[in-house]
């Protein structure tokens, strides 16, 4: 199977690309912002299909449409907070927009283009060269370490933030940082499994990791093992099975992960609640 | 589009005659008028118990559902109708009010949204038909609805609307005060659940329209809009429908003179719209607060 150059840029672009989405996601999910993932998702889509349209780099589209939606969630903040009526609404709008690019791009070059449309929203893991997936990959790294230099920070603001502001640390420039980062992760990640999957790449392997463990570090490693894993099968399942698009077999996996999860969860049930593991998570950052 | 068009003219009237000359043009107009009439009236009660969410879930699951259809060979209509209804039981069971965590729990809808999707994907993959088929599932199209499909329609919404007005009072009663509509002898769990199959309804309609994922524009949109003009329930309702006919007419209309997809005018349309009623709304509460006798300055 890695006798194929295709393959091999997969299992480096993906891998990488997993490992961030795993390690995001943990804290998408322990923050309780599924919602901007799922926003971020049909920027993604709108923004590359715009850069089709326009003629530049689909990537350009991409960074930019996610940077700057999320550096605007992250200025409004907590306070200005919108309620899903007004987030349906301009979800709906983003994706019309993105509907007229598409009709755009699709009419204004000849008929072969039209599988762009495709690749933004489904991925495109198979058809990346040497370059690219180098490159996929040396952003998804930076993006994960970066993360990972303010995880014990944003881990106990996330859980704790009175805790965190009486201990001075600043949580408006924590949650812009964050939201920059996952900006990088959801662009990279449109590459990979596409734009209307990414979010399951983000909540299923954060969501399985949040109900296995309480401990955040225990989870934040097993959030990352669970989505490369899913990303490391769901490429060999394609392979074996070249009827399965590599981006659904990816998300069955992960969504089978969650709900493994969730059946374990279920079983042991009874013996703690939610503000229990709160504060065993607390403690277990201190210690 | 393979058909030639005239285009705009000067004369209006002899524009109109021109869009109700082609018959897939009529069917999207009378299909447009039902599935307005239905989103709009439902969409209201979907706004007002604050249940976006499972109507995007609904949504969601409506592409999967009909990339299914298309790959088994069944008729569209019912890969849109069982798989927006199984997926309206499932949410019913889904969405009592448990002790799971937040959290845990929007994770479980981003999961189930993406896997929806990705099955989707799946069966157009499978089915290997051409890229417009991905295409108009997904943003809609007015090109492919035939009469039948107008007819199932037309039945399907007459159905949906008398449920409706059956329940109305019950569940606006339990929409606005739900504690005390059950202190009082309202089955508010039945009507719950009815509100979800009529919701499912209304997605999978509008999703043959507008595509799976704009759905939202008609169902959404023109109810928030209204919201924000009355919060009396009949004008309230009456308006709603009344712009969902407006976006969709007009929308369907520019689509025909232009080269864009009809998803892209009916979103655009209904959110101009929103916006527009909110800042006009605020400018006028502004006014209000300055003066409190409340004349506008």
């Amino acid at each position: 199977m890695l006798a194929h150059e295709f393959m091999r840029n997969a299992y480096l672009a993906g891998s990488f690309v997993a490992l961030a989405c795993g390690l995001v996601g943990y804290f998408v999910v322990l923050r309780g912002q599924v919602f901007a993932g799922d926003a971020l998702s049909h920027v993604a889509f709108t923004g590359a299909l715009a850069a089709a349209a326009a003629g530049v780099d689909i990537r350009l589209g991409l960074f930019v449409a996610t940077l700057a939606v999320a550096m605007g969630m992250g200025l409004l903040g907590e306070r200005a907070r919108p309620d899903d009526v007004v987030i349906g609404s301009v979800f709906a709008w983003v994706l019309g927009l993105g509907a007229l690019f598409l009709s755009i791009f699709t009419n204004g070059s000849s008929g072969e283009n039209g599988t762009a449309a495709v690749r933004v929203l489904f991925g495109s893991i198979l058809g990346l060269s040497a370059a690219d997936a180098r490159l996929a990959a040396a952003i998804a790294l930076l993006a994960g370490l970066v993360l990972l230099a303010i995880a014990r920070p944003l881990l106990l603001g996330s859980l704790d933030p009175d805790v965190a502001r009486g201990l001075g640390l600043p949580l408006r420039a924590l949650g812009i940082g964050f939201f920059a980062v996952l900006a990088v992760v959801a662009a990279e990640a449109t590459q990979a499994v596409g734009a209307l999957l990414l979010l399951g790449l983000l909540a299923a392997p954060g969501g399985a990791a949040r109900l296995l463990t309480d401990n955040p570090w225990r989870g934040l490693a097993l959030s990352a093992a669970l989505a490369l894993a899913s990303v490391w099968g769901g490429l060999a399942l394609s392979y074996r099975v070249p009827s399965l698009p590599p981006s659904f077999a990816v998300i069955a996996l992960a969504a089978a992960f969650f709900v493994l999860a969730a059946l374990r969860a279920r079983l042991r049930r009874g013996a703690g609640h939610e503000g229990q593991a709160v504060e065993s998570s607390l403690s277990r950052i201190e210690a | 589009m393979g058909i030639e068009l005239a285009g705009l003219s000067w004369n209006p009237l002899g524009d109109l005659e021109q869009l109700t000359e082609f018959s897939f043009m009529v069917q999207a107009l009378e299909a447009g008028t039902i599935v307005a009439t239905m989103a709009g009236a439902i969409g209201w009660f979907m706004v007002l118990r604050r249940q976006t969410f499972a109507g995007h879930t609904l949504s969601v699951v409506a592409f999967p559902g009909a990339a299914g259809a298309t790959l088994a060979g069944l008729p569209l209509a019912a890969g849109y109708f069982g798989a927006c209804g199984i997926a309206a039981l499932a949410l019913s069971r889904v969405s009592r009010p448990g002790r799971e965590s937040l959290s845990s729990e929007s994770a479980a809808i981003g999961t189930v949204q993406a896997f929806g999707l990705g099955l989707g994907f799946l069966f157009v993959t499978l089915y290997s038909g051409q890229l417009s088929d991905l295409q108009s599932l997904l943003f809609g199209t007015f090109l492919g609805i035939t009469a039948a499909q107008v007819q199932t329609l037309f039945w399907v919404a007459l159905a949906a609307l008398a449920i409706l007005a059956a329940i109305g009072r019950p569940l606006l009663f339990a929409s606005v005060d739900g504690a005390v509509a059950r202190a009082s002898g309202v089955p508010t769990g039945g009507l719950a659940l009815v509100f979800l199959l009529l919701l499912g309804l209304a997605v999978a309609a509008t999703a043959e329209i507008t595509g799976a994922l704009l759905v939202f524009a008609l169902l959404v949109t023109p109810p928030a809009t209204a919201q924000q003009i009355t919060i009396r329930p009949g004008p309230g309702l009456v308006l709603s429908v009344a712009l969902a006919l407006a976006v969709t007419w007009l929308g369907l209309g520019i689509a025909y003179f232009s080269p864009y997809p009809v998803g892209f005018w009916v979103t655009s349309l209904s959110f101009g719209l929103y916006v527009t009623v909110r800042l006009v709304r605020g400018i006028l509460a502004r006014r209000y607060r300055h003066d409190p006798l409340g004349a506008p300055a």
